[in-house]
């Protein structure tokens, strides 16, 4: 077990500088230009322009910008105002030892803004992962028992229109729908900022209800699909046909063989939906003004706030890797039959 | 019940034998819905490819034409079927022209994405060590990363044309179909044919084209098709996100996502895309999932 995890955890570590080198080469590949983005105007003062770009160390080739970006600058000395000789040393300490540079735009460091933005995406994607999980499953279960009967065909084009549909589109329609013509529910932000005093759970609760549902009808509609095949094809086992030979009453058999059995592998899908739910954010984010993560990278990637966007992919990564590992750890201790090298 | 399954078995070993693909094709054809989708999407694709055609040599619209008094016309209002939107312009003439964009996105970069996840993975699975590593590495790199993520940036940064979309949504989107026809390569490298082909004399090129190509083909195209139904919906989101490909040229995404602005004048704008969408999106999801049916050779052990 625990080699099994120390075998994963190394497996991780090219992985992880696969994501780095990954977003820097497509950073780097970038036409537009963070200094020009900023000091764009009538009245460019070339030199100005020239001095922040070996400042933020654009000038520099490729590779040491990456290994900037990896392990700081502040063992080296950088050369501002262009003469050849580096006179001030550089501030960064570089993404391995937790500092994921300054941005570009508003000078604040890119964690504290990514810590500020990433409770706001857990929020939202711890919620629909257990919306999305807990419902998958009771839909697919219910569509198991009463297989063939209608309850089985209206989950069968739920999930069928559930896959299909695109996310911000039903937002929208969900806005249209709840927000403007019934106007039952709020449909942006975190919290009413009109209302008084501290923490109000019913109205964040009633902020979530639309952009959590949107985010987790991709996984509703694909594990209630899942669920069902699972449990019809362990009720096809022959131990199940055993259970009903010696007797065994129905109930027993549903909860003891085909539920436990037939649900064990929803739970390799964990790490998966971590990173889908992560990437739905995006949108949705997007749909409902929600200031988490998804909103921070779309406004950066605009603005050519380069430390900003490969910090949010570096940082969402890591979410999605430890996520995955950690599901996959868990299906192996639920899963006995599962022996381990 | 068995008496019965007896005789046709009998009369079955008389007839000529069929091929697996043709006998595919025999179960997909008395399979009703997969038929239907696939007839709906052979429509939709002949209607946004040939329409465009008619209308600019027979017709003479412009699908770019504006007409400002002819803003928001409802749909069946002065002549237009499904109305005109924020610019006066017809929006049946540009769900079709948005159509053409939107499947043949669709369909090249499906294709693309396969054939590099089919490529990648004969490689990495047939020979193994190094390249497996190292395309197991890209393949770990790539499914670590939250899958709109990087999409998000590599059109945000390059602000791609339709052509270039199509090879950065096959770029990043291989990953799944290498990694199962790698799966299923390692197992097919140990069959017995493929020995008696390497005893033979066969090169490796010979035994992966002849021998291994085969026998994953039936599960990449499941996946393919999937895949295009999933390239609508990426195409859409990130049109959404401002950063797919940009108007005047439409697509089914960026049709949708101008007309979020405008609920109130033109709530029909925001349906009838976003309803194409979902239909074209539905009939690839039934196509591959009659596909998957047609091409499982346990099928008849049910």
């Amino acid at each position: 077990m625990i080699k099994y995890f120390q075998r994963r955890l190394l497996q991780a570590i090219p992985t992880f500088f696969g994501v780095t080198i990954l977003s820097f080469m497509i950073i780097l590949s970038a036409p537009g230009d963070p200094v020009a983005m900023i000091t764009w105007g009538p009245n460019i003062n070339t030199e100005a322009n020239e001095a922040m770009r070996r400042q933020l160390g654009l000038d520099q080739p490729p590779l040491v910008q990456y290994v900037y970006w990896l392990v700081g600058n502040d063992w080296a000395l950088i050369d501002i105002d262009g003469d050849g000789v580096g006179e001030t040393p550089g501030d960064r300490y570089g993404i391995l030892r937790g500092d994921f540079g300054k941005s570009i735009k508003n000078k604040r460091p890119v964690m504290q803004q990514l810590m500020q933005r990433i409770p706001a995406t857990l929020r939202l994607g711890v919620a629909a992962i257990t919306i999305g999980f807990l419902m998958g499953v009771v839909l697919g279960v219910l569509a198991a028992v009463f297989h063939g009967a209608w309850i089985d065909q209206v989950i069968r084009l739920i999930s069928v229109v559930g896959n299909a549909v695109p996310q911000f589109w039903l937002g929208l329609l969900l806005i249209i729908i709840f927000g403007v013509q019934l106007d039952l529910l709020p449909i942006s932000g975190m919290q009413n900022i009109t209302r008084r005093g501290g923490f109000d759970l019913a109205d964040a609760l009633r902020h979530m209800i639309l952009p959590v549902f949107v985010l987790s009808l991709n996984w509703i509609a694909f594990l209630s699909r899942f669920t069902r095949t699972q449990i019809l094809e362990v009720l096809q086992q022959d131990y199940v046909r055993t259970a009903y030979a010696k007797g065994l009453n129905e109930k027993v058999i549903w909860v003891r063989h085909a539920l436990r059995n037939g649900l064990l592998p929803v739970a390799t899908f964990f790490g998966p939906a971590i990173g889908t739910v992560l990437a739905g954010a995006v949108i949705i984010e997007q749909v409902f003004a929600w200031p988490g993560m998804g909103k921070l990278i779309i406004d950066a990637v605009f603005a050519r706030d380069y430390p900003v966007v490969m910090g949010s992919v570096v940082i969402a990564s890591l979410m999605f890797i430890v996520g995955v590992l950690l599901s996959d750890i868990m299906y192996v201790i639920l899963d006995p039959r599962i022996r381990l090298e | 019940m068995a008496q019965r399954s007896k005789i046709t078995r009998l009369e079955a070993a008389q007839l000529p034998s069929r091929s697996f693909w043709r006998d595919a094709l025999a179960f997909i054809r008395r399979d009703r819905l997969t038929v239907f989708a696939i007839s709906v999407l052979l429509v939709f694709t002949l209607i946004c490819v040939l329409m465009p055609v008619i209308f600019e040599n027979v017709l003479n619209l412009d699908v770019n034409s504006t007409s400002i008094p002819n803003r928001f016309k409802q749909p069946g209002e002065s002549g237009f079927i499904l109305g005109t939107d924020q610019l006066g312009r017809d929006q049946f003439l540009r769900l079709i022209y948005g159509g053409r964009v939107s499947l043949t996105i669709a369909y090249l970069a499906s294709f693309i994405t396969v054939f590099i996840g089919i490529s990648l993975g004969l490689l990495a699975g047939y020979y193994g060590r190094g390249v497996d590593d190292l395309i197991s590495w890209g393949v770990n790199t790539l499914s670590a990363i939250p899958p709109l993520f990087l999409l998000l940036i590599a059109s945000a940064v390059w602000e791609p044309s339709t052509e270039v979309l199509v090879v950065v949504l096959a770029a990043l989107g291989w990953v799944g179909t290498s990694r199962l026809v790698r799966g299923e390569v390692l197992s097919l490298k140990e069959r017995d044919y493929v020995l008696a082909a390497r005893a033979l004399g066969a090169s490796d090129l010979r035994i992966l084209v002849s021998h291994i190509l085969p026998n994953v083909f039936s599960i990449v195209m499941v996946t393919m098709t999937i895949i295009a139904g999933n390239l609508i919906t990426i195409e859409s989101g990130l049109s959404y996100l401002g950063v797919g490909i940009q108007p005047p040229t439409p697509t089914w995404g960026n049709m949708l996502t101008d007309s979020r602005s405008y609920f109130v004048s033109g709530v029909h704008l925001v349906f009838t895309p976003g309803i194409l969408i979902m239909i074209t999106v539905i009939c690839f999801y039934l196509v591959g999932d009659g596909l998957r049916d047609a091409l499982d050779p346990r099928r008849y052990q049910q």
